[in-house]
Protein backbone atom coordinates (compact mmCIF):
# COMPACT_ATOMS: atom_id res chain seq x y z
CA UNK A 1 0.00 0.00 0.00
CA UNK A 2 3.11 2.39 0.75
CA UNK A 3 3.95 2.27 -3.11
CA UNK A 4 0.20 3.43 -4.37
CA UNK A 5 0.33 6.89 -5.74
CA UNK A 6 -3.24 7.90 -5.76
CA UNK A 7 -3.59 6.69 -2.27
CA UNK A 8 -0.79 8.69 -1.02
CA UNK A 9 -1.48 11.87 -2.69
CA UNK A 10 -4.57 11.59 -2.21
CA UNK A 11 -4.11 11.16 1.69
CA UNK A 12 -1.84 14.39 1.41
CA UNK A 13 -4.66 16.45 0.09
CA UNK A 14 -7.18 15.38 2.70
CA UNK A 15 -5.24 15.21 5.69
CA UNK A 16 -5.17 18.87 6.14
CA UNK A 17 -9.19 19.36 5.77
CA UNK A 18 -9.96 16.46 8.52
CA UNK A 19 -7.60 18.16 11.01
CA UNK A 20 -9.37 21.55 10.39
CA UNK A 21 -12.51 19.90 10.19
CA UNK A 22 -12.16 18.30 13.63
CA UNK A 23 -11.36 21.65 14.99
CA UNK A 24 -14.01 23.39 13.40
CA UNK A 25 -16.14 20.32 15.04
CA UNK A 26 -14.47 20.91 18.71
CA UNK A 27 -14.74 25.02 18.78
CA UNK A 28 -17.87 25.05 16.70
CA UNK A 29 -19.51 22.67 19.17
CA UNK A 30 -21.21 25.42 21.09
CA UNK A 31 -23.66 26.22 17.82
CA UNK A 32 -23.72 23.31 15.38
CA UNK A 33 -23.46 19.23 15.75
CA UNK A 34 -20.43 18.40 17.73
CA UNK A 35 -17.86 18.83 20.55
CA UNK A 36 -14.99 17.06 21.98
CA UNK A 37 -15.58 13.36 21.80
CA UNK A 38 -16.52 13.97 17.88
CA UNK A 39 -13.31 15.94 17.24
CA UNK A 40 -10.87 13.83 18.77
CA UNK A 41 -12.15 10.81 16.93
CA UNK A 42 -11.63 12.82 13.71
CA UNK A 43 -8.57 13.74 14.29
CA UNK A 44 -7.38 10.65 15.80
CA UNK A 45 -9.08 9.47 12.51
CA UNK A 46 -6.64 11.65 10.51
CA UNK A 47 -3.66 10.28 12.37
CA UNK A 48 -5.05 6.51 11.55
CA UNK A 49 -4.97 7.79 7.65
CA UNK A 50 -1.59 7.98 7.78
CA UNK A 51 -0.37 5.74 9.43
CA UNK A 52 -2.23 3.00 7.78
CA UNK A 53 -0.98 4.88 4.04
CA UNK A 54 2.86 5.96 4.59
CA UNK A 55 3.36 3.38 7.49
CA UNK A 56 3.07 3.35 11.43
CA UNK A 57 7.26 4.70 11.51
CA UNK A 58 6.17 7.80 9.52
CA UNK A 59 2.94 8.43 11.72
CA UNK A 60 5.16 8.09 15.21
CA UNK A 61 7.96 10.13 13.50
CA UNK A 62 5.24 13.06 13.11
CA UNK A 63 2.87 12.12 16.01
CA UNK A 64 5.49 10.63 18.54
CA UNK A 65 4.07 7.85 20.58
CA UNK A 66 4.99 9.09 24.03
CA UNK A 67 2.88 12.05 23.60
CA UNK A 68 -0.32 10.57 22.73
CA UNK A 69 0.41 8.01 25.46
CA UNK A 70 0.34 11.51 27.94
CA UNK A 71 -2.38 13.56 25.97
CA UNK A 72 -4.75 10.82 27.74
CA UNK A 73 -4.07 11.79 31.68
CA UNK A 74 -3.59 15.20 30.27
CA UNK A 75 -6.79 15.80 28.92
CA UNK A 76 -8.45 14.04 32.11
CA UNK A 77 -6.33 16.25 34.45
CA UNK A 78 -7.28 19.50 32.60
CA UNK A 79 -10.95 18.53 32.95
CA UNK A 80 -11.29 18.07 36.43
CA UNK A 81 -8.87 20.81 37.13
CA UNK A 82 -10.94 23.11 35.25
CA UNK A 83 -13.73 21.98 38.11
CA UNK A 84 -10.74 22.75 40.90
CA UNK A 85 -10.83 26.39 39.31
CA UNK A 86 -14.22 26.82 39.44
CA UNK A 87 -14.39 25.48 43.36
CA UNK A 88 -11.93 28.67 44.20
CA UNK A 89 -13.91 30.79 43.12
CA UNK A 90 -16.41 29.54 45.99
CA UNK A 91 -18.84 27.92 43.34
CA UNK A 92 -19.79 24.23 43.29
CA UNK A 93 -17.36 21.82 41.55
CA UNK A 94 -16.89 22.43 37.74
CA UNK A 95 -20.01 25.07 38.07
CA UNK A 96 -18.18 27.66 35.63
CA UNK A 97 -19.86 31.27 36.75
CA UNK A 98 -17.21 32.86 38.15
CA UNK A 99 -15.33 32.49 35.11
CA UNK A 100 -16.35 35.78 33.58
CA UNK A 101 -18.84 38.24 35.34
CA UNK A 102 -21.33 37.68 32.24
CA UNK A 103 -23.26 34.16 33.15
CA UNK A 104 -23.01 32.82 29.14
CA UNK A 105 -19.91 33.65 28.34
CA UNK A 106 -18.89 32.14 31.62
CA UNK A 107 -19.96 28.61 30.74
CA UNK A 108 -19.14 29.32 27.40
CA UNK A 109 -15.17 29.37 28.58
CA UNK A 110 -16.06 26.72 30.99
CA UNK A 111 -17.49 24.50 27.86
CA UNK A 112 -14.57 25.36 25.74
CA UNK A 113 -11.90 24.36 28.54
CA UNK A 114 -13.88 21.02 29.64
CA UNK A 115 -14.29 20.39 25.56
CA UNK A 116 -10.55 20.82 25.14
CA UNK A 117 -9.88 18.21 28.16
CA UNK A 118 -12.31 16.10 26.47
CA UNK A 119 -10.86 16.26 22.99
CA UNK A 120 -7.25 15.68 24.55
CA UNK A 121 -8.29 12.32 25.96
CA UNK A 122 -10.26 10.89 23.42
CA UNK A 123 -7.69 11.82 20.57
CA UNK A 124 -5.04 10.27 22.70
CA UNK A 125 -6.78 7.39 23.92
CA UNK A 126 -8.18 6.21 20.29
CA UNK A 127 -4.01 7.23 18.48
CA UNK A 128 -2.66 5.35 21.49
CA UNK A 129 -5.05 2.36 20.85
CA UNK A 130 -3.75 2.34 17.44
CA UNK A 131 -0.16 2.58 18.20
CA UNK A 132 -0.74 -0.31 20.48
CA UNK A 133 -2.59 -2.81 18.12
CA UNK A 134 -0.31 -1.85 15.05
CA UNK A 135 3.19 -2.16 16.89
CA UNK A 136 2.15 -5.58 18.40
CA UNK A 137 2.80 -6.86 15.64
CA UNK A 138 3.46 -11.40 14.56
CA UNK B 1 -56.21 -1.93 12.33
CA UNK B 2 -55.63 -1.16 15.59
CA UNK B 3 -52.94 -3.74 15.54
CA UNK B 4 -51.48 -2.65 12.63
CA UNK B 5 -51.03 0.62 13.68
CA UNK B 6 -49.77 -0.13 17.14
CA UNK B 7 -47.44 -2.24 14.86
CA UNK B 8 -46.59 0.61 12.93
CA UNK B 9 -46.22 2.94 15.51
CA UNK B 10 -43.93 0.39 17.63
CA UNK B 11 -41.78 -0.91 14.76
CA UNK B 12 -38.60 1.13 16.44
CA UNK B 13 -38.81 -1.12 19.25
CA UNK B 14 -39.61 -4.43 17.03
CA UNK B 15 -36.25 -3.62 15.30
CA UNK B 16 -33.69 -3.02 18.61
CA UNK B 17 -35.33 -5.88 20.25
CA UNK B 18 -34.21 -7.56 17.11
CA UNK B 19 -31.10 -6.41 17.31
CA UNK B 20 -30.34 -6.67 21.21
CA UNK B 21 -31.41 -10.83 20.43
CA UNK B 22 -29.59 -10.84 17.66
CA UNK B 23 -26.11 -9.69 19.62
CA UNK B 24 -27.55 -11.85 22.44
CA UNK B 25 -27.49 -15.22 20.02
CA UNK B 26 -24.07 -14.16 18.61
CA UNK B 27 -22.52 -14.02 22.11
CA UNK B 28 -23.87 -17.33 23.13
CA UNK B 29 -24.02 -19.45 20.18
CA UNK B 30 -20.63 -18.52 18.65
CA UNK B 31 -17.06 -19.63 19.90
CA UNK B 32 -14.64 -17.53 17.87
CA UNK B 33 -13.77 -14.55 20.44
CA UNK B 34 -13.84 -11.71 17.95
CA UNK B 35 -17.49 -12.34 16.57
CA UNK B 36 -18.36 -12.59 20.32
CA UNK B 37 -17.40 -8.99 21.06
CA UNK B 38 -18.74 -8.13 17.36
CA UNK B 39 -22.16 -9.57 18.77
CA UNK B 40 -21.28 -7.38 22.49
CA UNK B 41 -21.45 -4.54 19.98
CA UNK B 42 -24.19 -5.21 18.34
CA UNK B 43 -25.89 -5.39 21.28
CA UNK B 44 -24.89 -2.21 22.64
CA UNK B 45 -25.79 -0.27 19.17
CA UNK B 46 -28.97 -1.50 20.06
CA UNK B 47 -29.05 0.11 23.75
CA UNK B 48 -28.34 2.98 21.65
CA UNK B 49 -31.39 2.93 19.65
CA UNK B 50 -33.81 2.12 22.74
CA UNK B 51 -32.90 5.51 24.41
CA UNK B 52 -33.01 7.28 21.07
CA UNK B 53 -35.94 6.14 19.95
CA UNK B 54 -38.50 8.09 22.33
CA UNK B 55 -36.46 11.61 22.72
CA UNK B 56 -37.51 12.12 18.84
CA UNK B 57 -40.58 14.34 18.87
CA UNK B 58 -42.89 13.72 15.50
CA UNK B 59 -42.14 17.48 14.36
CA UNK B 60 -39.52 18.27 16.42
CA UNK B 61 -35.86 19.64 14.90
CA UNK B 62 -32.56 18.57 16.27
CA UNK B 63 -32.18 20.21 19.69
CA UNK B 64 -30.11 23.07 18.35
CA UNK B 65 -31.99 26.00 19.41
CA UNK B 66 -32.77 28.31 16.69
CA UNK B 67 -36.20 31.33 17.13
CA UNK B 68 -37.81 29.54 14.19
CA UNK B 69 -38.32 26.51 15.69
CA UNK B 70 -40.61 25.70 18.82
CA UNK B 71 -40.50 22.20 19.14
CA UNK B 72 -37.31 20.01 20.06
CA UNK B 73 -36.31 16.64 20.19
CA UNK B 74 -35.09 15.38 23.69
CA UNK B 75 -31.17 16.53 24.12
CA UNK B 76 -30.68 14.38 27.57
CA UNK B 77 -30.47 10.62 25.86
CA UNK B 78 -28.41 12.06 23.11
CA UNK B 79 -25.83 13.20 25.53
CA UNK B 80 -25.74 9.70 27.03
CA UNK B 81 -25.79 7.91 23.99
CA UNK B 82 -22.74 10.11 23.11
CA UNK B 83 -20.37 9.50 25.99
CA UNK B 84 -21.88 5.73 25.55
CA UNK B 85 -20.49 5.39 22.21
CA UNK B 86 -17.01 6.20 22.95
CA UNK B 87 -16.81 5.04 26.20
CA UNK B 88 -17.87 2.17 24.51
CA UNK B 89 -15.24 1.99 21.72
CA UNK B 90 -12.51 1.94 24.80
CA UNK B 91 -14.16 -1.01 26.29
CA UNK B 92 -14.50 -2.61 22.88
CA UNK B 93 -10.66 -2.04 22.57
CA UNK B 94 -9.98 -3.75 25.97
CA UNK B 95 -11.74 -6.63 25.36
CA UNK B 96 -9.72 -7.31 21.47
CA UNK B 97 -6.35 -6.36 23.63
CA UNK B 98 -7.31 -9.19 26.06
CA UNK B 99 -8.46 -11.30 22.68
CA UNK B 100 -4.89 -10.58 21.40
CA UNK B 101 -3.13 -11.29 24.43
CA UNK B 102 -5.08 -15.27 24.45
CA UNK B 103 -3.99 -16.04 20.92
CA UNK B 104 -0.39 -15.34 22.05
CA UNK B 105 -0.54 -17.52 24.98
CA UNK B 106 -3.03 -20.50 23.14
CA UNK B 107 -2.47 -19.67 19.93
CA UNK B 108 -6.35 -19.67 19.42
CA UNK B 109 -9.08 -17.65 19.76
CA UNK B 110 -11.54 -20.32 19.53
CA UNK B 111 -13.75 -20.48 22.88
CA UNK B 112 -13.85 -24.37 22.82
CA UNK B 113 -10.12 -24.62 22.02
CA UNK B 114 -9.00 -22.87 24.78
CA UNK B 115 -11.04 -24.40 27.13
CA UNK B 116 -9.83 -27.79 26.15
CA UNK B 117 -6.28 -26.72 26.38
CA UNK B 118 -6.81 -25.25 29.84
CA UNK B 119 -8.26 -28.62 30.66
CA UNK B 120 -4.65 -30.32 29.33
CA UNK B 121 -2.44 -27.93 31.93
CA UNK C 1 -17.71 33.81 21.42
CA UNK C 2 -20.35 36.48 21.90
CA UNK C 3 -24.14 34.99 20.57
CA UNK C 4 -26.07 37.44 18.27
CA UNK C 5 -28.18 39.36 19.98
CA UNK C 6 -31.60 38.63 21.14
CA UNK C 7 -33.67 38.63 17.95
CA UNK C 8 -36.57 41.58 18.14
CA UNK C 9 -40.27 41.63 17.23
CA UNK C 10 -42.01 38.63 15.74
CA UNK C 11 -40.44 35.39 14.46
CA UNK C 12 -42.58 33.08 12.45
CA UNK C 13 -42.30 29.89 14.82
CA UNK C 14 -42.24 27.09 12.54
CA UNK C 15 -42.55 22.89 13.18
CA UNK C 16 -40.63 20.60 10.58
CA UNK C 17 -44.10 19.05 10.35
CA UNK C 18 -45.27 18.99 7.30
CA UNK C 19 -45.16 16.61 4.20
CA UNK C 20 -41.60 15.59 5.37
CA UNK C 21 -42.50 13.96 8.42
CA UNK C 22 -44.03 10.90 6.39
CA UNK C 23 -41.56 10.44 4.21
CA UNK C 24 -38.63 10.55 7.21
CA UNK C 25 -40.59 8.01 8.84
CA UNK C 26 -40.41 5.92 5.12
CA UNK C 27 -36.65 6.34 5.59
CA UNK C 28 -36.42 5.43 8.79
CA UNK C 29 -38.04 2.11 8.32
CA UNK C 30 -36.01 1.42 5.34
CA UNK C 31 -32.85 1.91 7.20
CA UNK C 32 -34.05 -0.27 10.21
CA UNK C 33 -34.78 -3.14 7.89
CA UNK C 34 -31.83 -2.90 6.23
CA UNK C 35 -30.27 -3.26 9.93
CA UNK C 36 -31.99 -5.96 10.58
CA UNK C 37 -30.74 -7.57 7.31
CA UNK C 38 -27.44 -6.54 7.70
CA UNK C 39 -26.91 -8.28 11.48
CA UNK C 40 -28.58 -11.59 10.04
CA UNK C 41 -25.62 -11.08 7.46
CA UNK C 42 -23.51 -10.84 10.39
CA UNK C 43 -24.30 -13.93 12.39
CA UNK C 44 -24.77 -16.55 9.18
CA UNK C 45 -21.11 -14.89 7.97
CA UNK C 46 -18.48 -17.28 8.84
CA UNK C 47 -15.26 -14.89 7.40
CA UNK C 48 -13.99 -12.47 10.42
CA UNK C 49 -13.55 -10.19 7.48
CA UNK C 50 -16.42 -9.85 6.02
CA UNK C 51 -18.31 -9.46 9.41
CA UNK C 52 -16.17 -6.46 10.40
CA UNK C 53 -17.02 -5.38 7.04
CA UNK C 54 -20.52 -5.53 7.49
CA UNK C 55 -20.77 -4.16 10.87
CA UNK C 56 -18.93 -1.56 9.89
CA UNK C 57 -21.79 -1.00 7.38
CA UNK C 58 -24.01 -1.34 10.21
CA UNK C 59 -22.35 1.33 12.00
CA UNK C 60 -22.78 3.72 9.28
CA UNK C 61 -26.53 2.31 8.78
CA UNK C 62 -26.98 3.29 12.27
CA UNK C 63 -25.53 6.86 12.18
CA UNK C 64 -28.27 7.66 9.38
CA UNK C 65 -30.84 6.41 11.65
CA UNK C 66 -29.27 8.33 14.49
CA UNK C 67 -29.65 11.09 12.22
CA UNK C 68 -33.12 10.93 11.13
CA UNK C 69 -33.79 10.55 15.19
CA UNK C 70 -32.52 13.69 15.32
CA UNK C 71 -29.50 13.13 16.82
CA UNK C 72 -26.68 14.70 14.99
CA UNK C 73 -24.46 15.17 17.48
CA UNK C 74 -24.79 10.98 18.35
CA UNK C 75 -24.85 10.60 14.23
CA UNK C 76 -21.79 11.78 13.91
CA UNK C 77 -19.74 10.14 16.83
CA UNK C 78 -21.08 6.94 15.38
CA UNK C 79 -20.02 8.15 12.14
CA UNK C 80 -16.54 8.57 12.97
CA UNK C 81 -16.32 5.73 15.85
CA UNK C 82 -18.60 3.30 15.46
CA UNK C 83 -17.59 3.07 11.62
CA UNK C 84 -13.85 4.45 11.68
CA UNK C 85 -11.90 3.98 14.76
CA UNK C 86 -13.48 0.23 15.80
CA UNK C 87 -13.60 -1.01 12.34
CA UNK C 88 -9.74 -0.63 12.66
CA UNK C 89 -9.29 -1.78 15.63
CA UNK C 90 -11.16 -5.33 14.49
CA UNK C 91 -8.46 -5.18 11.49
CA UNK C 92 -5.49 -4.60 13.70
CA UNK C 93 -6.95 -7.61 16.04
CA UNK C 94 -7.95 -9.93 12.58
CA UNK C 95 -4.16 -8.91 11.72
CA UNK C 96 -2.88 -10.48 14.71
CA UNK C 97 -5.42 -13.29 15.12
CA UNK C 98 -6.32 -14.62 11.72
CA UNK C 99 -9.73 -14.32 10.11
CA UNK C 100 -11.38 -17.58 10.21
CA UNK C 101 -14.13 -19.00 12.42
CA UNK C 102 -14.86 -22.73 13.00
CA UNK C 103 -17.73 -24.23 10.86
CA UNK C 104 -20.29 -24.75 13.54
CA UNK C 105 -18.55 -25.02 16.99
CA UNK C 106 -21.79 -26.05 19.07
CA UNK C 107 -25.55 -26.45 18.98
CA UNK C 108 -27.83 -24.23 17.89
CA UNK C 109 -30.65 -25.00 19.28
CA UNK C 110 -29.99 -23.77 22.91
CA UNK C 111 -28.94 -20.53 22.06
CA UNK C 112 -31.84 -19.54 19.68
CA UNK C 113 -34.10 -20.59 22.58
CA UNK C 114 -32.56 -18.28 24.67
CA UNK C 115 -33.01 -15.65 22.06
CA UNK C 116 -36.87 -16.19 21.31
CA UNK C 117 -37.84 -16.24 24.67
CA UNK C 118 -36.06 -13.35 25.66
CA UNK C 119 -37.12 -11.21 22.42
CA UNK C 120 -40.79 -12.69 23.08
CA UNK C 121 -40.69 -11.20 26.29
CA UNK C 122 -39.29 -8.12 24.99
CA UNK C 123 -42.04 -7.84 22.25
CA UNK C 124 -44.96 -8.30 25.33
CA UNK C 125 -43.63 -5.54 27.25
CA UNK C 126 -42.92 -3.23 24.06
CA UNK C 127 -46.36 -2.67 23.69
CA UNK C 128 -46.89 -1.32 26.75
CA UNK C 129 -44.36 2.01 26.02
CA UNK C 130 -45.78 4.99 24.51
CA UNK C 131 -46.16 5.52 20.29
CA UNK C 132 -43.58 6.49 18.58
CA UNK C 133 -42.51 10.47 18.38
CA UNK C 134 -45.23 10.93 21.13
CA UNK C 135 -44.59 14.91 22.78
CA UNK C 136 -46.06 14.01 25.91
CA UNK C 137 -44.51 11.31 27.62
CA UNK C 138 -42.90 11.96 31.08
CA UNK C 139 -39.31 12.05 29.44
CA UNK C 140 -40.51 15.15 27.58
CA UNK C 141 -42.47 17.52 30.38
CA UNK C 142 -39.68 16.57 33.09
CA UNK C 143 -36.08 17.94 32.71
CA UNK C 144 -35.63 18.46 29.05
CA UNK C 145 -38.11 21.42 28.82
CA UNK C 146 -36.26 23.28 31.27
CA UNK C 147 -32.59 22.78 29.01
CA UNK C 148 -34.86 24.31 25.93
CA UNK C 149 -35.66 26.85 27.94
CA UNK C 150 -32.45 27.86 28.91
CA UNK C 151 -31.02 27.53 25.53
CA UNK C 152 -34.15 30.11 24.60
CA UNK C 153 -33.06 32.67 27.24
CA UNK C 154 -29.42 33.22 25.95
CA UNK C 155 -28.19 31.33 29.45
CA UNK C 156 -26.39 28.35 27.97
CA UNK C 157 -25.16 27.97 24.04
CA UNK C 158 -27.66 27.19 21.77
CA UNK C 159 -26.77 23.70 21.00
CA UNK C 160 -28.45 22.04 24.10
CA UNK C 161 -26.45 18.79 23.54
CA UNK C 162 -23.02 20.39 24.63
CA UNK C 163 -24.53 22.85 27.25
CA UNK C 164 -26.18 19.82 28.84
CA UNK C 165 -22.62 17.41 28.31
CA UNK C 166 -20.42 20.21 29.35
CA UNK C 167 -22.40 22.44 32.03
CA UNK C 168 -25.58 20.66 33.54
CA UNK C 169 -24.05 17.16 33.85
CA UNK C 170 -20.30 17.97 33.56
CA UNK C 171 -19.34 15.28 36.74
CA UNK C 172 -21.05 12.98 34.39
CA UNK C 173 -18.68 13.52 31.46
CA UNK C 174 -15.71 13.77 33.99
CA UNK C 175 -16.61 10.05 34.88
CA UNK C 176 -16.81 9.34 30.92
CA UNK C 177 -13.66 10.57 30.32
CA UNK C 178 -12.32 8.87 33.09
CA UNK C 179 -13.54 5.33 32.05
CA UNK C 180 -12.06 6.69 28.47
CA UNK C 181 -8.76 7.03 30.67
CA UNK C 182 -9.38 3.66 32.20
CA UNK C 183 -9.86 2.11 28.81
CA UNK C 184 -6.72 3.05 27.17
CA UNK C 185 -4.48 2.86 29.91
CA UNK C 186 -5.81 -0.91 30.40
CA UNK C 187 -5.07 -1.81 26.63
CA UNK C 188 -1.70 0.18 27.10
CA UNK C 189 -1.06 -1.98 29.64
CA UNK C 190 -1.84 -5.31 27.85
CA UNK C 191 -0.42 -4.82 24.74
CA UNK C 192 2.60 -2.28 24.73
CA UNK C 193 6.52 -3.63 25.65
CA UNK C 194 7.69 -6.23 24.14
CA UNK C 195 6.00 -10.07 23.65
CA UNK C 196 6.52 -11.67 26.19
CA UNK C 197 6.51 -16.22 26.04
CA UNK C 198 4.69 -18.12 29.12
CA UNK C 199 8.12 -18.20 31.20
CA UNK C 200 7.58 -21.48 33.79
CA UNK C 201 4.89 -23.69 32.29
CA UNK C 202 5.74 -27.01 32.36
CA UNK C 203 7.09 -29.29 29.48
CA UNK C 204 4.31 -32.18 29.41
CA UNK C 205 1.55 -29.37 29.00
CA UNK C 206 -0.88 -30.30 25.10
CA UNK C 207 0.64 -27.82 23.40
CA UNK C 208 4.22 -25.48 23.10
CA UNK C 209 3.27 -22.21 24.60
CA UNK C 210 6.75 -20.95 22.83
CA UNK C 211 5.59 -21.36 19.69
CA UNK C 212 3.45 -19.38 17.90
CA UNK C 213 0.68 -21.60 16.90
CA UNK C 214 0.07 -25.12 18.78
CA UNK C 215 -0.07 -28.14 16.86
CA UNK C 216 -3.73 -29.13 17.26
CA UNK C 217 -4.78 -25.27 15.94
CA UNK C 218 -6.13 -25.42 12.46
CA UNK C 219 -8.62 -22.57 12.79
CA UNK C 220 -5.75 -19.59 12.52
CA UNK C 221 -3.84 -20.84 9.96
CA UNK C 222 -6.36 -21.34 7.19
CA UNK C 223 -7.21 -17.67 6.11
CA UNK C 224 -5.05 -14.49 6.83
CA UNK C 225 -6.21 -10.92 7.48
CA UNK C 226 -4.12 -9.47 5.13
Amino acid sequence: MRLDLILRVGAKLILPFILVFAFYVQFHGDYGPGGGFQAGAIAAGGVILYALIFGIGKAKEAVPQILVERMIPTGVLLYAGTGVVGMFQGYHYLNYTGFHPDYLRAHEWGILLVELGVLITVAGTLMSLFYAFAGRGR
Amino acid sequence: MEQLEAFATHYNYFITIFLMVAGLYIVIARGNLIKKLVGLSLFQTSIYLLYLTPAKIIGGTPPIYDPAYATYSNPLPHVLILTAIVVGVATLALGLALVVRIHEAYGTVEEDDIISKDGQL
Amino acid sequence: MILAAKPTGDVVVRTAESLNTGLDLFILSLLLTLMAAVSVAIISNRNMFGVVILAGIYSFLMASVMMTLDAVDVAMTEAAVGAGISSIIFLATLHLTGSMEYPQPRSVGLPLFVAIVVGGALVFGTYGLPPFGAADTPMHTHTAPRFIEMSKDYLMPPNMVTAVLADFRAFDTLGEAVVVFTGGMAVLMLLRGKRKRLQGQPEDVGFDARSPVPPNAKADTTGEAS
